[in-house]
């Protein structure tokens, strides 16, 4: 792993501050701060309902949160759509279930995007495209529809999707977990090769090899609130709380 | 196989087993019969029972068909011709053949207009249903409607182009402004459209001409299968658009919008349709300017196009709710606005969703189009209960008339439905 390439600019790419969110009456997000450097790799790890997909959720508007602010790149994320949809296109974002669009082929899934929002020529965009497929080691299915493609695939095919509208930031919300062990990792190698090149990443994973390998912090999160953050050595091998202690015992116990 | 023979539970597969064709004995008819007509003593009975049946109504039915008489005047003649025989006087379908397609009014010389309408629709309609074909061929569906009207109602060339005239105002006012706003281009395209209506209007010498091939034929006078077609084919294409637009507004975070689009389509669906014909018979002329001559054809379709659009949107209304939340979510994170991801990604699929629920209502409504032969339009079925059975020829004459518009009517059903599985199937790209 070449350390070196993966360099941590001063450069602030994400700031929440004092942020909240409830739903209904459940308090699902409490006092939660975090400031991510651009070229950062974060990964964030917690129990089933302790928030952490709604957390980034909430960095690009999926989720709307009622106190405390978002900032990303500089634009505040308010109810005004203009900076909501400024924030989006910056933003890349792969699901747990990939959402890829079945009733387009996987370069007119890439390639939407671009042309409608970015406005780029369809040319153009297709070949950007092709290059991202080609970094994802698919590009010979691109004629193909989602639903003919494996799961592995289809993540890939996510994530070329994303890239293709040049973000700047990008979040991945559980990107393995509905994944075969066998696919796990081809989802895996893309992921790493991408944050050898610098993007800055939030991943919502319970990988912890892929956490230790590539993440230069990672943030443990329980009902609702940031329980501690450390670099992944310390994190693994010497968690504080107890809670913390509790969770790693339990996945890494087998 | 070796490794298999020994006690030992371990075991390496050394070679493949090759994939071969079933045996020769599942296949066949003798086979399909067997399991299908003859599976089970009862399953026996029941085939030779069905067959009997089916044999009985066949030899009843044929001599009536075979024996049919195609060239008499009336039905005193083909009872005279027959002599006591079992027969159909098929000779009111040739004899009032006409009738039945275009109604007792419209100008038999005029035939030929909505003839060359129906032909210029088949044109129309085809880029519309079958997308492979070219697209320039969306220019014809884009004039005909003007041109229909032209065709069936006559008159001068020049309100159908003064209509054709606002709808292009429309659009150019539109395409002007949406960029900048979509409220705005919407609402000032339709003020400029009205605007070019009502001024041209003035302007405009009344288009009624009283003779020659393009004299103006009023609505009442149109009639028979073609006002069934023209009621059915104006209210499809106008509700589905008014359908979507209901559907999307109920699903609306605006509740103003949400609750008018819930109230109209709860108050529509609650209410029969047939009491709806009558208010467009009767009552509407009280909603419209007193001098305002609301033309009866447009007050039917007014209210039909209402009636199935209420339907229409809540068949799509399941449409969308079938559709994964994800779909939405990664329209919006990848910076779709509202109608970008309507238009690209929702409404594609929900509406491939909603195809069969779609065609059952436009199945319904073609067929619900025979209602108003009970507010006095001669339609097909208005022709036959009116006109035809009245008359001092053919009064009496039930099987051959009613089996006529019974076979009319399935023919464009059945084509319908055939037309949208056939639809589904290209559609079709792997699982959803």
């Amino acid at each position: 792993m070449a350390e070196a390439q993966m360099k941590v600019s001063d450069e602030v790419a994400i700031t929440i501050q004092n942020m909240n969110k409830w739903y209904g009456t459940f308090h699902v997000l409490r006092d939660i701060d975090l400031t991510v450097n651009r070229g950062e790799r974060i990964v964030i790890c917690g129990p089933s309902g302790s928030g952490k997909s709604t957390l980034i959720r909430c960095i690009n508007a999926l989720e709307e949160h009622q106190a405390g602010s978002i900032e990303v790149d500089g634009t505040l994320l308010s109810s005004d759509l203009k900076n909501i949809d400024k924030i989006r296109s910056e933003v890349g974002m792969c699901f747990q279930h990939f959402n890829l669009f079945p009733h387009l082929t996987i370069l007119e899934n890439c390639t939407l995007a671009p042309i409608w929002v970015r406005k780029i020529p369809k040319k153009e965009a297709e070949e950007t495209a092709m290059h991202f497929l080609e970094k994802v080691k698919i590009p010979d299915q691109a004629n193909k529809y989602p639903g003919q493609l494996s799961g592995g695939q289809q993540q890939r095919v996510a994530i070329a999707r994303s890239l293709c509208m040049k973000p700047r930031i990008m979040l991945f919300d559980e990107p393995t977990s509905a994944l075969d062990p066998e696919m796990i990792k081809e989802v895996l190698d893309t992921m790493i090769e991408l944050a050898e090149e610098g993007m800055t990443m939030l991943c919502v994973t319970h990988e912890m090899g892929f956490a230790r390998q590539v993440a230069n912090r990672v943030i443990f999160m329980d009902a609702g609130q940031i329980v501690e953050q450390n670099e992944p050595e310390e994190f693994f091998n010497n968690p504080k709380s107890e809670r913390t202690q509790l969770f790693l015992s339990q996945i890494l116990g087998h | 196989m070796a490794d298999q023979s020994t006690n030992s539970v371990a075991f390496v597969r050394t070679e493949e087993v090759p994939a071969s064709p079933p045996p020769a004995n599942a296949a066949g008819p003798v086979k399909w019969m067997r399991e299908n007509l003859f599976s089970t003593p009862v399953n026996t009975v029941l085939t030779i029972v069905a067959a009997y049946v089916i044999f009985k109504i066949i030899t009843g039915a044929f001599p009536w068909f075979a024996n049919g008489i195609w060239n008499s005047q009336s039905l005193a003649e083909c009872r005279e011709i027959l002599q006591g025989t079992t027969g159909g006087c098929f000779s009111v379908l040739s004899e009032r053949w006409n009738q039945l397609l275009f109604g007792f009014k419209y100008p038999p010389e005029l035939y030929w207009r909505p003839t060359l309408a129906f032909v210029i629709f088949l044109l129309a309609a085809a880029p519309v249903l079958f997308f492979k074909l070219p697209r320039k061929l969306l220019i014809v569906t884009a004039l005909f409607p003007f041109i229909a009207y032209w065709l069936i109602w006559g008159g001068s060339i020049l309100t159908p182009l003064l209509a054709l005239a606002g709808v292009a105002g429309g659009y150019v006012v539109y395409s002007r402004f949406v960029t900048n706003n979509f409220a705005m281009g919407f609402f000032g395209g339709i003020i400029a459209a009205f605007l070019i209506w009502t001024i041209g209007g003035s302007i405009l010498p009344d288009g009624t001409i009283t003779d020659g091939p393009m004299q103006s034929v009023p609505s009442r006078d149109l009639g028979g299968f073609m006002l069934n077609l023209m009621l059915g084919v104006t209210c499809v294409s106008l509700s589905l658009p008014i359908g979507i637009a209901l559907a999307l507004g109920r699903q609306s975070s605006m509740p103003f919008i949400k609750y008018v689009c819930v109230i109209f389509i709860e108050f529509i669906r609650g209410v029969p349709l047939i009491t709806l014909l009558f208010v467009a018979s009767v009552m509407l002329a009280y909603f419209f300017p007193p001098e305002a001559t609301v033309d009866l054809f447009l007050r039917v379709v007014i209210m039909i196009t209402l009636f199935s659009s209420a339907y229409i949107a809540e068949v799509i209304r399941g449409g969308l709710a079938a559709l994964p939340k994800g779909q939405y979510e990664a329209a919006d994170s990848l910076g779709l606005d509202y109608a970008q991801a309507m238009r690209l990604i929702i409404l594609p699929q929900a509406l491939k969703i909603s195809i069969p629920g779609i065609v059952n209502v436009a199945v319904g409504l073609f067929k619900d189009t025979t209602l108003v032969s009970v507010i006095s339009m001669f339609d097909l079925v208005g022709m036959i209960r009116g006109p035809i059975l009245a008359s001092t020829e053919w009064n009496g004459v039930y099987w051959e008339l009613w089996l006529a518009a019974s076979v009319l009517f399935f023919i464009v059903c059945y084509g319908i439905s055939q037309y949208s599985q056939w639809l589904e199937r290209q559609l079709a790209t792997g699982h959803r």
